[in-house]
C-alpha cells in the first residue's frame, strides 16, 4: 500500500479536476480522491463529505496526505479528523501547500513509494516550485 | 429552574425561524467582509436541522444536539457547518444523559463546544469572529448562577454587546482577514448569528423554561 492523496476543494470540478492531473503524474497507482462542493451545486465541503472520503481511504493507504484549498474547506478537514479515532486521523496530515501543485508533487513522491512524512515534505515544497523559468 | 431538554428544542426551532428572516442581512454582512455564504449557509443548515428534528423524540440533549451538529456538518459547505456542528457536537456530549441542566451545567458545556470552535479555527477572543459573542455570554451566565432567567437575559445581552464590539475590530481570521484593515467598520457575521443562537436560548427560557 502507498500514501493516498485527498484533495479538498470548495468547487467539486476543482477537486476532482486536480485529482485528475495529479493521477496522472503518478501513474494511476496513488489513491487520488478529489472531494469538493455542498452536493447542491454550491461552493463549500461539509464535514462530512471529507469524512467519508477519509474513511473509505484509510484501509487502502498507509496514511493520508490531505491538499486543501484554503478557509473553510481547512476547517471541514480538522472537523473531520475530529470526529475519526484517534488512532486513525493520526494517520492523515493536512498540508500547507498550493493545492495543485501540492497534490501533483506529493502524488509523484506517493508513487515511489515514499512515507507519509516525506510525502508531506515534498507537497510542501510545491511552494517554491517556478514554473516560468524553464 | 433548569433549561430543560424541550426548551433546548424550542430554542433550535425560534433559531431557525430567526435566520430566515434575517437570512438576507447575515448575508449583506458576510457580502461586506466575507463570501456572503453566511446566511444562505445557516438557513439552509438550520432548515435541515427542522427536518431531521421533525417526529423524533430525544432521550438527553446529547441526542438533541447531535443531531443538530451532524446535519449542519453534513449539509453546510461554508465554516458555519464545521464550527456550528462542533459547538452543538461538545455541548451535546458535556450534557450526556441529562434532561435538564443548571445555569453552571449549561454554561460548562457551552465552554467546550466554544474551546472545540477554538481547536478547529485557532480563534482567539478580539479576533472579530463568533468567539466574540460567545465567549461574554458563558461568563455572564457564569456570573449569574443562581437566577436562570436573570443568567439567560444577561447571557443574551452580553452576546449582543460582544458582537456590536466586532464593529471596530480587525479580522484576524477566515475570509474577512484578507482585506486586513478594510474589515474594520463593519460587524461580523459569524458574532451576529451567535447572538441570535444565545437569544433564542434565553427567549426559549423564559417562554417554556422552567418548570
Amino acid at each position: 500500500m502507498r500514501v493516498g492523496i485527498l484533495i479538498v476543494s470548495h468547487s467539486e470540478d476543482a477537486a476532482r479536476g486536480i485529482a485528475q492531473i495529479a493521477t496522472a503524474m503518478s501513474g494511476g497507482n496513488v489513491e487520488v480522491v478529489g472531494v469538493g462542493g455542498d452536493g447542491e451545486g454550491g461552493l463549500g465541503v461539509p464535514v462530512v463529505k471529507v469524512l467519508d472520503a477519509l474513511s473509505l481511504m484509510l484501509p487502502k493507504t498507509e496514511g493520508i496526505a490531505v491538499f486543501p484549498d484554503l478557509g473553510s474547506s481547512i476547517l471541514s478537514v480538522r472537523g473531520a479528523l475530529e470526529m475519526l479515532p484517534p488512532d486513525e486521523a493520526a494517520k492523515v496530515t493536512i498540508v500547507d501547500a498550493p493545492i495543485l501543485e501540492g497534490a501533483m508533487l506529493g502524488a509523484v513522491e506517493a508513487n515511489c513509494g515514499a512515507a507519509l512524512e516525506q510525502v508531506v515534505e515534498s507537497g510542501k515544497e510545491a511552494r517554491d516550485l517556478k514554473k516560468t523559468e524553464h | 429552574m433548569a433549561f430543560t431538554l424541550a426548551a433546548a428544542r424550542v430554542a433550535i426551532e425560534k433559531l431557525n425561524s430567526l435566520i430566515e428572516g434575517k437570512k438576507e442581512y447575515l448575508t449583506d454582512l458576510d457580502s461586506a467582509i466575507g463570501d456572503a455564504d453566511h446566511g444562505i449557509n445557516m438557513n439552509r443548515g438550520f432548515k435541515k436541522v427542522m427536518e431531521k428534528l421533525q417526529d423524533k423524540e430525544h432521550s438527553d440533549f446529547a441526542g438533541l444536539f447531535r443531531d443538530v451538529a451532524m446535519t449542519l456538518m453534513s449539509a453546510v459547505g461554508g465554516s458555519a457547518g464545521p464550527l456550528y456542528g462542533t459547538f452543538f457536537m461538545k455541548m451535546g456530549q458535556n450534557l450526556a444523559d441529562k434532561k435538564e441542566a443548571t445555569v453552571e451545567e449549561f454554561a460548562s458545556a457551552m465552554q467546550e463546544g466554544l474551546n472545540g470552535i477554538m481547536t478547529l479555527g485557532k480563534a482567539v477572543l478580539g479576533d472579530k469572529t463568533m468567539l466574540d459573542a460567545i465567549s461574554p455570554a458563558i461568563e455572564a451566565l457564569k456570573s449569574n448562577p443562581g437566577d436562570e432567567r436573570a443568567a439567560w437575559t444577561s447571557a443574551a445581552d452580553a452576546a449582543e454587546e460582544g458582537m456590536k464590539a466586532t464593529i471596530p475590530m480587525l479580522a484576524k481570521r477566515g475570509r474577512s482577514s484578507y482585506l486586513g484593515e478594510r474589515s474594520i467598520g463593519h460587524q461580523d457575521p459569524g458574532a451576529t448569528s451567535s447572538w441570535y443562537l444565545i437569544s433564542c436560548f434565553r427567549d426559549a427560557l423564559t417562554e417554556h423554561g422552567g418548570q
